[in-house]
């Protein structure tokens, strides 16, 4: 079972993200379940959202404390330290860096460390300061874990035509600009 | 079909498939997106009902018990605090003995105020007179839906078909949604006995006497009590035409050998499991998540104790002055019973307060206390470091 933790602001479409992932590696033919942090709901509050993907159904309903995989959607957050806490040791993190080219990874990383201006690339292809569908066109290039096609079916199943399409231009954009399948050994290690 | 869903949606669809005609509700958090739903699947033409939108919960149950009672099938759904505005109607309905499905997204309730999930909403009315269901899963949330229509309609007793808020309601994983011919072949068209008709005119919940209204009371208790074979059947027909059940009247899990037992009521049933087997592989344990809750099914119960030494009750509720809801009524039930296990009641998750893995293994500590435990509220416990270091 991999764990992913989604981490953003009120607002950003944080558990649009974690829905549209689990519907993809579920078009995909896994088991994958997402559900929100409960917290203040706020716009612009820290909020997280959580996904577990599996090959078999997973019955636990708590939330992910040790995610192997953390996604961070708005990069003020990695001022708090609740961000990256309890990460697996080997485990990866995607930052937005927004409209900058990069955030540099910290000492430690190294290539467990991705970042993408996924904000910028959303106004250029959604229209909107959205990151949320970027980040996840980036992460499904790092981890393999599912076919770019399949999350394009989710954001087709849950989006009027036009929303989907630009959508999927951002998706397209983002996994071009990351290394393809840099973060696969922790998709193996999880046994998917 | 299987396909992921968020539970809300899940049961919205799952409710439009059983054609409800009349449809009340009040937004409240975590309940509306079932609503919301249903509203869309209707706007959508998806289904044909009509959907009513009222000024509060209180109308939202007087509209569905008028309809109902009217002749047709009816359904609403709410929570928290919208369950106590409707509580007095609620009554109404259990006593006029009318069929009615609602769907309780489980919250606690104020103050302080607190929008996550506890049973405290449930619990408040678990004396109403209404069937009360806890689903495990989102699975069981739709499958139950659609029992309950059918239990709701034989037994003339109103359904509170409950599911964790947020926890359930929020959570999105596959889902095998009956078809509509599926549904169709389980629910017979919506007939009620005592349909209001001015050309047979009679009156329901009329002013009852001391002479009578005992008699009254005690039949609904009654009544109640017997409605657990409805509650069974319902089950095993479902399962005869898709192949699963939705959990009887108790669920349980692991070796018959075990001797001590952990009862629960919703989705924290799921979790336990994956705690035995991670946790606490070594310990033969018993896992029963109590579906039924009102009838509450001494029996059934006392037969899925047989052999335990001990049984920690875990809770999302308090009753001040008391203690532990489930806890206080397991230990009625289980009184006289020879052999009975000792049984420790702990409460954990309120307001929404994340019940992880480890909370097996402490719960498991309290059944090596000498004395049994009469009420533990687990977060505020020290983690017992004994039993969780042996096995891991």
């Amino acid at each position: 079972m991999l764990e992913i933790r989604i981490h953003g602001r009120g607002g950003q479409g944080n558990v649009v993200a974690a829905y549209l992932l689990a519907a993809a590696v579920v078009d995909a033919g896994l088991y994958g379940q997402a559900f929100p942090a409960f917290g203040a709901e706020r716009r612009g509050a820290p909020v997280a959202a959580f996904v577990r993907v599996a090959r078999d159904t997973v019955r636990r309903r708590c939330q992910i404390d040790r995610p192997h995989i953390v996604v961070v959607q708005d990069p003020t957050l990695l001022k708090s330290p609740a961000t990256l806490a309890g990460l697996e040791e080997g485990g990866c993190v995607l930052v937005n860096s927004a409209r900058a080219e990069a955030i540099p990874a910290p000492a430690g990383y190294g290539a467990r460390w991705a970042s993408l201006p996924a904000t910028r690339i959303a106004e250029e292809t959604v229209g909107r300061p959205m990151p949320n569908s970027a980040l996840l066109g980036a992460l499904l290039a790092l981890t393999g874990l599912c076919p770019l096609a399949a999350l394009e079916q989710a954001l087709e199943e849950r989006f009027p035509p036009d929303t989907a399409a630009r959508n999927k231009r951002a998706v397209r954009a983002a996994a071009e600009r990351v290394p393809e399948h840099a973060w696969r050994r922790v998709v193996d290690a999880r046994g998917l | 079909m299987r396909a992921a869903f968020e539970g809300s949606q899940a049961i919205a669809r799952a409710v439009a498939r059983c054609r409800p005609q009349v449809v009340a509700a009040y937004p409240i958090t975590p309940q509306t997106h079932i609503v919301e739903g249903i509203a869309k699947l209707v706007a959508d033409g998806e289904a044909d009902c009509e959907v009513v939108s009222v000024e509060s919960e209180f109308a939202a149950a007087s509209v569905v018990l008028g309809a109902a009672v009217a002749g047709s099938r009816a359904y609403t759904a709410t929570a928290s605090q919208g369950v106590l505005l409707m509580a007095e109607v609620l009554y109404n309905i259990a006593g006029m003995r009318v069929p009615l499905v609602l769907t309780c997204a489980n919250r606690a309730v104020s103050a302080p105020i607190n929008i996550w999930n506890d049973h405290q909403d449930a619990m408040a009315v678990r004396d109403a007179g209404w069937i009360q269901l806890f689903c495990t899963d989102n699975q069981e949330a739709v499958d139950t839906t659609i029992q309950a229509f059918r239990i709701t309609q034989e037994t003339e007793l109103p359904v509170m078909v409950c599911v964790d808020g947020f926890i359930l309601t929020h959570l999105f994983e596959p889902v095998d949604l009956p078809s509509q011919e599926q549904i169709d072949m389980f629910l017979p068209p919506y007939r009620f006995s005592r349909t209001l008709d001015p050309r047979r005119p009679l009156t329901l919940g009329t002013l009852v006497g001391p002479e009578h209204y005992t008699e009254v009371r005690a039949q609904l208790h009654g009544d109640l009590e017997a409605a657990a074979e409805a509650i069974l059947k319902a089950d095993a027909d479902w399962a005869d035409l898709v192949g699963r059940r939705a959990g009887g009247l108790i669920k349980s899990d692991g070796p018959h050998t075990a001797r001590i037992g952990v009862l629960t009521l919703g989705s924290v049933y799921g979790t336990l499991q994956e705690a035995a087997r991670e946790l606490v592989p070594d310990t033969p344990l018993r896992l029963m998540a109590l579906r039924c809750f009102r009838p509450f099914p001494a029996e059934a119960l006392r037969a899925a104790v047989d052999g335990l030494t001990d049984l920690v009750v875990l809770e999302r509720a308090i009753g001040p002055g008391m203690g532990g809801i489930l806890a206080t009524e397991v230990r009625a039930a289980l009184a006289g019973l020879r052999d009975a296990p000792r049984v420790h009641g702990a409460v954990a998750g309120l307001g929404g307060r994340d019940i992880p893995l480890d909370i097996l293994p402490r719960l498991l500590a309290l059944a090596d206390a000498a004395e049994p435990v009469r009420c533990s509220v687990i977060d505020l416990q020290k983690m017992p470091p004994a039993r969780l270091g042996a096995d891991r």
